[in-house]
């Protein structure tokens, strides 16, 4: 049986924890280091923070980040206004083990070399959000789905894979905060041209979803965020993460 | 005291926290005096090997870290890369390590993976392990976290102290006499992490 990894994605924002849908309506959902204590009593396999007003705001919150990660012991990517090599490195200093790059992908693409020839190609993820556009084609989006990008998503996720990126997080903007399952066509585009693990993102609303991400999706991980701050769509907040027995027989066991 | 060797590289901060929080002493130092002083020691580790072996060697802590741990006996415990350095050598690099365990450290070889699998290995595998005190009381199936594109190779397989499997079966822990490397990353792998580095805090390595 293989374990394909099951990754929460925590959004930063407002000085706490939000949750969007389709990167837009921002619902805040209290302090994430509650949020980051259940998922590390649930032995959760990896978190991924992204502050989503970071590159807007042009600032990091290095100390707010040390005290959520301080609360994790499990690996921890942290996504948000990363612009130099001295901000991965203060990242790294205070215990963040993978960096994700988003808009800097597209705007600087150098940071991804830079940061893999300092701490390898595992310290750095390439985040890619995709968004249909009029014509129905994939279009890049950064600055958190605010700024259509000139790229596809497999050329992008091409070059920041040539430039060093160790793994690829996709997220589809259409599918975000909606429990309608990952666009897998999109997922499988991706996933078949770069040899990197792609993780899939966006959209995912049951264990079965990860299950389809991997087999027509191609991907070597999933994450998801509503679903695991969510009880059901539209409800209320609660904090999950299935647990081992629910992964096997309901996820690993069916690849 | 345990030291956590700082060289510049690696996630000083991930393993403090886990040793911070399971009540274990522990300073994070690249002072040579620090390290001398030192009742074990930590080798972290995470990026390309000959860069690491040349900052190491630019510290002046080769020659240390190999005495205090050969003619002191300073237990020390190296992890992911640091854990690669105590080999003798890596094709990573193609340059020698601190040699305080007679094994090399080989790139996975792709040719023995099965389809979907890449490299570098990264996730959470289930770590079958000896009946050792660096494992006591660790819960079952014991899984760790891995990232890494090298692996060790023991010389002799009594070194050999946990295995995982990506597209093949190899060694992940090695020990050698009062030095321990693991390949995965025991500050990052919940209870299973946090129970060994208590044991590596505890063990009685004069037997």
């Amino acid at each position: 049986m293989k374990r394909i990894r099951v990754i929460p994605i925590l959004l930063l924002a407002q000085s706490g924890m939000v949750k969007t849908e389709r990167f837009a309506k921002p619902r805040y959902l209290g302090d994430p280091i509650n949020a980051v204590k259940i998922f590390n009593e649930k032995r959760a396999d990896e978190l991924v923070l992204l502050d989503i007003e970071a590159t807007a705001k042009g600032r990091i919150e290095f100390d707010w980040i040390s005290d959520i990660v301080s609360e994790a012991f499990m690996p921890i990517g942290y996504g948000g206004g990363i612009s130099s090599v001295e901000q991965a490195a203060e990242l790294f200093k205070r215990g963040v083990e993978k960096i994700v790059v988003n808009t800097a992908a597209v705007e600087n693409p150098n940071l991804i070399s830079e940061i893999a020839a300092r701490y390898g190609n595992q310290a750095v993820v390439a985040s890619i959000d995709v968004k249909k556009n009029f014509w129905k084609k994939n279009r890049v989006y950064t600055r958190n789905g605010r700024k259509e990008a000139v790229a596809d998503p497999v050329t992008l996720a091409r070059a920041c894979r040539d430039a060093g990126a160790g793994e690829i997080i996709l997220t589809s903007i259409d599918r975000e905060g909606t429990f309608g399952g990952y666009d897998t066509a999109l997922l499988e585009t991706v996933a078949s041209a770069v040899d990197v693990p792609v993780v899939a993102n966006g959209g995912a609303g049951s264990v079965d979803d990860f299950k389809r991400a991997v087999t027509d999706g191609k991907c070597s991980a999933v994450a998801a965020s509503s679903m695991f701050v969510f009880a059901k769509k539209g409800e209320g907040m609660l904090i999950s993460y299935p647990s081992e027995s629910e992964l096997q027989e309901q996820f690993w066991l069916r690849l | 005291m345990i030291t956590i060797i700082d060289y510049g590289l690696g996630n000083l901060g991930s393993i403090k926290n886990m040793l911070v929080r399971s009540g274990i002493k522990c300073a994070v130092s690249g002072d040579p005096d620090v390290i001398r002083s030192a009742t074990r020691l930590i080798l972290p580790g995470v990026g390309h090997f000959k860069f690491a072996m040349d900052t190491l060697h630019e510290r002046g802590l080769v020659t240390l870290i190999q005495q205090r741990v050969r003619e002191a006996g300073v237990p020390l415990l190296g992890i992911c890369l640091g854990g690669q350095l105590i080999g003798r050598h890596s094709e990573e690099g193609d340059v020698a390590g601190l040699d305080l365990v007679p094994m090399d450290v080989v790139a996975f070889d792709r040719a023995r993976l099965t389809q979907g699998e890449k490299v570098p290995h990264m996730g959470w595998t289930v770590t079958p392990h000896a009946d050792i005190p660096l494992f006591a009381s660790v819960q079952q199936p014991a899984r760790y976290y891995y990232v890494h594109s090298f692996h060790f190779r023991c010389d002799d397989a009594h070194d050999e102290i946990a295995w995982a499997e990506h597209g093949y079966r190899f060694a992940s822990g090695v020990r050698h006499g009062n030095v321990i490397g693991v390949q995965f990353h025991p500050e990052k792998s919940h209870v299973y992490g946090q129970q060994l580095l208590r044991n590596f805090a505890a063990m009685d390595f004069s037997a």
